[in-house]
């Protein structure tokens, strides 16, 4: 079973390298850009079937280790 | 004093803070790798030295905080034995639990290497019982993630017990404005556990143990835990 899992900065938590991607899409000239967020992508491939077992093996590694809840919010979207 | 310096993969000042810990206690630590499952016998003091383990995959500190010695640092912690994280140190003491909040990005998005002066916030912990009380020390920065965050509630509990250990100021002691180069809330450059046998600081006192080489002002915190241990 195939899943992809976002991990975004949550609300609030200053974003420098956005900031700066956001600057360089402004000099090079790219119009009506209000902001950007950086984040991590992550595609997970998993030896199981069951689509509960999946998610529970997720947000078990999202919470353990993929993303940190003191500035980080996750999601994951299990393919099919 | 028995000592402990973690090495993990990427570490890279485990000799500076052991050459420290023999200038300051006298004895030598003794070296321990991340995939060993139990600390020497008799340890007292662990030392989470800086560098960039793991190669900051993920996030700095986020591998080397689930590494298998990881579990006997917790319990050690967990006993009141004295912890030290130093830059990638702190970053894995924050990852691992030990330490509340995280090391971001610092705000001018630079990497900082330069000497730097702290205020020691308070003198009567097993790592700053060397200093004088609101002194300023000179110690050294390099760390392109030392941008200290937590959510209000932690800050205002971390002021509130006087877990600041140390803050970032210019040379006459005037905390925060450019002193604070990378961002961090309330100017904190290291901060204690709740029982205070946890420490952890971005900037290294382990660079400044020599005369010779820019001053002793790090030394002092080495030689007061061998008087404390």
């Amino acid at each position: 079973m195939k899943a992809r899992v976002t991990v975004t900065l949550k609300t609030g938590v200053l974003d420098p390298q956005g900031k700066a991607i956001e600057g360089a899409l402004g000099s090079l000239g790219v119009p009506g850009v209000e902001s950007v967020r950086q984040g991590k992508l992550f595609d997970v491939e998993l030896a199981t079937d069951d689509r509960a077992e999946a998610e529970a093996t997720l947000k078990s590694m999202c919470e353990k280790l993929l993303a940190n809840t003191v500035i980080e919010s996750y999601r994951y979207d299990i393919a099919g | 004093m028995n000592a402990a310096v973690i090495v993990f993969p990427g570490s890279n000042r485990e000799r500076d803070v052991a050459a420290a810990l023999r200038a300051g206690t006298g004895s030598a630590p003794a070296m321990v790798w991340h995939a060993d499952t139990d600390l020497p016998a008799g340890t007292d003091l662990v030392v989470l030295p800086g560098g960039f383990s793991y190669g900051d995959y993920l996030r700095c500190g986020a591998i080397a905080a689930r590494a298998p010695i990881m579990d006997a640092v917790r319990a050690h912690a967990a006993r009141g034995g004295l912890v030290l994280g130093i830059c990638n140190g702190f970053q894995i003491l924050v990852e691992s639990g030990l330490l509340p909040g995280i090391l971001t990005r610092n705000k001018n998005l630079r990497f900082i290497c330069k000497t730097q002066h702290l205020k020691v916030e308070r003198v009567d912990t097993r790592f700053t019982s060397g200093y004088q009380p609101g002194q300023v020390i000179e110690v050294a920065c390099a760390h392109g993630e030392g941008n200290y965050f937590a959510d209000p509630e932690t800050i205002e509990r971390l002021e509130g017990d006087g877990r600041v250990a140390f803050r970032y100021c210019d040379a006459a002691g005037n905390v925060g404005g450019l002193a604070n180069a990378n961002g961090s809330i309330n100017d904190i450059a290291g901060v204690y556990s709740e029982k205070l046998n946890v420490l952890g600081m971005m900037p290294h006192p382990e660079n400044l143990i020599d005369g010779a080489v820019g001053g002793t002002d790090g030394l002092v915190l080495f030689a007061g835990l061998a008087k404390a241990a």
